[in-house]
């Protein structure tokens, strides 16, 4: 599905992605970790064209991506901040996103799955951070393509609607789909992830399981494990 | 781009900047009008407001606007859009609404004034035609700031001082350059030199209209062509597209490359 | 002396008694004007029909004619010289239409060219196409009514005066509407007329001229985009009321031109989209009073000596400058005007500011030196300059303020 060769990417002096290689074939759920500065962001970005590659191939599906914006139809982003124009009003911002997509999309069944049917009218400055990042999740599910990058989606929300948004992520995994999550909350992670990419130095370090990573490392607890990557590095 | 151009506008001109750029105008006019009672000064009066303010204001909403915005650019550029749809709809939004709070501000206490039945309608025209211009522009330089510097802080600083610059340093240099050089002939010089100016450019659109008699006192052979025909309100108007359109291409041509 | 007069009067009388009227047609047994002309007697009346004349230097010499014009007549002079050549008293001439009167370096062709004559009128003549129109010379006791003037004048030199005095007085010029030659109306060494209700637009040079001429009086008069509006020069007492000054535009072109004149009014004129609305120039004891100055590149601009000059009263409304001045002071004096630009403010609202007006800018005298920097006109930079040095004068001269500007527009 995706399919990216020899990525390079740095800002001035700073090399972030440094010859990354990333296949991805498999439906289901890839967590993207890695510590601050290991080039998460920067290879989330690429894949969605918001950064450009100073040299690599981005394909998806077979086609290169580089420079295009039409196959951004077929994938959907949660952004890390949810801050919208905020005299607009929420529906209005639906309005405005399907308006962009120009397809078809379950905005009716995502609105009472989080509850959102009371802040429809409502303008988008007067609402909590928590109710922002459900509409920001709405926007990003609501248009159901293939494949799903997710920028720390756990931030901000309430406990309740953790449980759904875990509920919702699962079952777009049963229905098939692509999802690349990035989030430092561990058990999220555990919990959900097919699939481990550990980033460092702009370059794969680990590419495995959950339990393929803790046999390798030998640590029985998922974040000893992540710890024990980051320790390795530095000996 | 005009999906865009939409949203942002609906965002803006519902936001309370808008109605206090609205207001101030409406109370400007109102009081320029009604109690100064006499219409060559109180366009006077405008014309030192709108060389002025509207670049300050442009430059200030457009940098805001950019910033404010950033995260939901985000959101807009994961979307199948075309990059320069988003930056230019965006832009066309900030510009199209404070030129409305304008418009409509100013215009109305001279409708009720009942400016149509008098001469100075072309003067007013004028003033607004420059004060359009004007947004037009500084809105889309501010934007140029903003997409090349990451800190906000630097940005406005940025933006600040270009405004400054042009609106009185500019001028300053321009008036000691020529006191400098007076033995030489200047008036090319000084037109060429309005021209890299927009605020320059815009007053000189107004003084056409405001001030033609004692710009023909000037015995220049260079100068009675430019004011003394429509050369030099057609050449101005030309620049002033031209100013519209550089900060504009400068746009779209950064944000192909960007890094969001 | 008695004698003479009774004479005189007694040939008048004998002259009317007898008075005929000669027509002048196509059709006529007199079909000349020349031969009218030569046929009538003091006292005769020549009625010259409709129709086209082609004559020249028809010469009327010691005659009292009255000639009239029925449905304007046209005499072509054909470029060929003067049309009329008088030297009489009590004549008249209405109702006729002269055209192409040739230039010429040699003589000063007219359509109707007056000399040494007495009590006179020329009224409702139409000229067109002309060199000189209405020369007077050595003439004194004239109306000048109503007389339409056109030509199309392109240089200086190949083109003359509407109406031209010279060395005249107490004539009465009047209603008349003069375009496109070089000066609207001259005067020089004429004393004691009346210029009343005139139009001058379009000329070449000045609307009106004085030259060495004093004690006369110009009235209610327009003077329109024309060289300049009005230049009076090197004359005394004289009275200026009531005209309308507008558009004379361009860099030496001037509402009003004043050049050592003394004992001068100036009172109720408006002067409105001029260049300069006033230059003076060694002028002395010049009353300014309620004038309106509105929209002018200079309201007054102040050459070298000048003296006890009073400008009381004026209004001065949006004008791009208001006061330019070069030299001191010199007992010239500012008060009690309406200053559009004044920002000041009055605390014991007895409609006088409380802070004096500089009305002479910094900015004038950079213009002075450097005149591209007109251009700058009204940008913020200058702005603050002017703002600085009204705060603390050191170019301009500090005492040159009006110590009593109005707050509110002067109603005269």
């Amino acid at each position: 599905m995706v399919s990216i060769k020899d990525l390079h990417k740095k800002y001035g002096s700073q090399v972030v992605l440094n010859g990354l290689d990333l296949e991805i074939k498999e439906k289901g759920i890839i967590a993207v970790l890695g510590p601050n500065g290991s080039g998460k962001t920067t290879l989330i970005k690429s894949i969605l064209g918001m950064v450009v590659p100073e040299k690599g191939e981005i394909e998806l599906n077979g086609k290169s991506i580089l420079h295009k914006w039409n196959y951004r139809q077929g994938l959907d982003y949660l952004p890390q901040i949810a801050n919208f124009p905020g005299n607009l009003r929420v529906e209005e911002l639906i309005t405005m996103i399907k308006d962009l997509r120009n397809k078809t999309a379950r905005d009716q069944q995502l609105i009472d799955f989080f509850g959102l049917h009371p802040y429809l009218d409502k303008k988008l400055n007067k609402l909590s951070g928590g109710t922002r990042q459900k509409v920001n999740l709405l926007l990003c599910f609501m248009f159901d393509s293939p494949l799903i990058i997710l920028d720390e989606p756990t931030s901000g929300l309430d406990p309740v609607s953790l449980l759904r948004l875990r509920e919702l992520i699962r079952t777009e995994k049963e229905r098939g789909k692509t999802i690349l999550i990035t989030s430092h909350i561990m058990n999220f992670v555990e919990e959900m992830a097919d699939r481990i990419v550990f980033l460092l130095d702009g370059k794969i370090y680990f590419d495995g399981t959950v339990s393929e990573l803790k046999t390798s490392t030998g640590q029985f607890d998922f974040e000893h494990a992540i710890a024990h990557l980051l320790s390795e590095e530095h000996v | 781009m005009f999906k865009i151009l939409k949203y942002s506008f609906f965002d803006l001109v519902r936001s309370s900047w808008s109605y206090v750029y609205f207001f101030f105008y409406l109370l400007l006019g109102t009081t320029l009008l009604f109690l100064n009672n006499n219409l060559s000064t109180a366009v006077i009066t405008l014309m030192n407001v709108i060389i002025m303010l509207v670049p300050l204001i442009g430059t200030i909403f457009g940098v805001m606007y950019y910033y404010n915005s950033r995260e939901f650019t985000e959101l807009l550029l994961a979307q199948p859009v075309k990059r320069s749809s988003i930056f230019l709809g965006q832009y066309l939004g900030v510009a199209i609404s404070l030129s409305l709070s304008l418009v409509i501000g100013l215009g109305l206490p001279f409708v009720a004034y009942g400016l149509f039945k008098s001469p100075a309608i072309w003067d007013f025209v004028m003033l607004l035609i420059t004060g359009l211009f004007l947004t037009l522009i500084f809105s889309a330089l501010a934007f140029n700031i903003a997409l090349s510097n990451e800190n906000k802080i630097k940005g406005f600083g940025f933006a600040i001082l270009m405004w400054l610059f042009l609106a009185v340093i500019y001028d300053g240099l321009f008036l000691l350059s020529l006191v400098y050089f007076q033995e030489y002939p200047l008036d090319k010089f000084s037109l060429v030199a309005t021209m890299f100016n927009p605020i320059d450019l815009s007053r000189i659109l107004i003084l056409l209209k405001l001030d033609i008699s004692a710009l023909l006192s000037y015995t220049g052979a260079v100068f009675k062509e430019f004011f003394g025909t429509p050369v030099g309100a057609f050449a101005s108007l030309g620049m002033l597209v031209v100013w519209v359109i550089l900060p504009l291409f400068r746009i779209s041509r950064v944000v192909r490359r960007k890094d969001f | 002396m008695k004698k003479i007069l009774l004479f005189f009067s007694l040939f008048f009388f004998v002259s009317t008694i007898a008075a005929k009227e000669i027509v002048v047609c196509h059709e006529c047994d007199v079909s000349s004007i020349k031969r009218a002309v030569e046929l009538a007697k003091s006292g005769d009346t020549i009625r010259i029909k409709k129709g086209l004349y082609k004559e020249y230097e028809i010469e009327i010499i010691g005659k009292s004619l009255t000639i009239i014009g029925e449905d304007y007549p046209v005499i072509d002079a054909e470029m060929k010289g003067t049309a009329f050549k008088i030297k009489a008293d009590d004549f008249s001439i209405e109702g006729l239409h002269i055209k192409n009167i040739g230039t010429s370096h040699t003589s000063d062709n007219a359509s109707i060219l007056v000399s040494r004559s007495k009590n006179f009128s020329i009224k409702n003549n139409r000229l067109s196409n002309i060199f000189f129109g209405i020369l007077l010379e050595r003439s004194e006791n004239g109306i000048i009514e109503g007389n339409i003037i056109r030509s199309k004048a392109r240089s200086q030199a190949n083109s003359g005066n509407g109406i031209h005095v010279w060395h005249s007085k107490e004539l009465i010029i009047e209603d008349n509407d003069v375009q496109g030659v070089r000066d609207g109306i001259y005067l020089e060494f004429a004393n004691n007329c009346d210029i009343i209700n005139n139009v001058c637009k379009e000329n070449l040079r000045y609307g009106l001229h004085f030259m060495f001429s004093d004690h006369n009086r110009y009235l209610e008069n327009l003077f329109e985009n024309n060289g300049a509006g009005v230049a009076v020069m090197y004359s005394k007492f004289i009275e200026m009321e009531r005209n309308l000054f507008r558009k004379n535009w361009g860099s030496a072109s001037y509402g009003l031109l004043l050049k050592e004149i003394n004992d001068a009014t100036l009172k109720h004129n408006i002067f409105e989209d001029n260049t300069i609305a006033i230059s003076a120039d060694n002028t002395n004891r010049i009353d300014y009073l309620e004038n309106d100055f509105i929209s002018n590149g200079y309201a007054i601009r102040i050459r070298g000596a000048c003296y006890k000059n009073v400008f009381r009263r004026n209004n001065f409304l949006a004008n791009s400058f208001d006061v330019a001045y070069t030299g001191n002071i010199n007992e010239n004096e500012f008060s009690r005007n309406y200053w559009s630009d004044y920002t000041g403010y009055d605390l014991n609202k007895d409609g006088i500011g409380d802070v004096p007006f500089r009305p002479v800018k910094l900015f004038s005298y950079l213009v002075n030196t450097t005149p591209e920097a007109i251009i700058l006109l009204r940008s913020m930079f200058i702005g603050l300059l002017d703002f600085s040095e009204k705060v603390s004068p050191v170019f301009t001269p500090a005492e040159l303020v009006d110590p009593q500007p109005q707050m509110k527009k002067i109603k005269w």
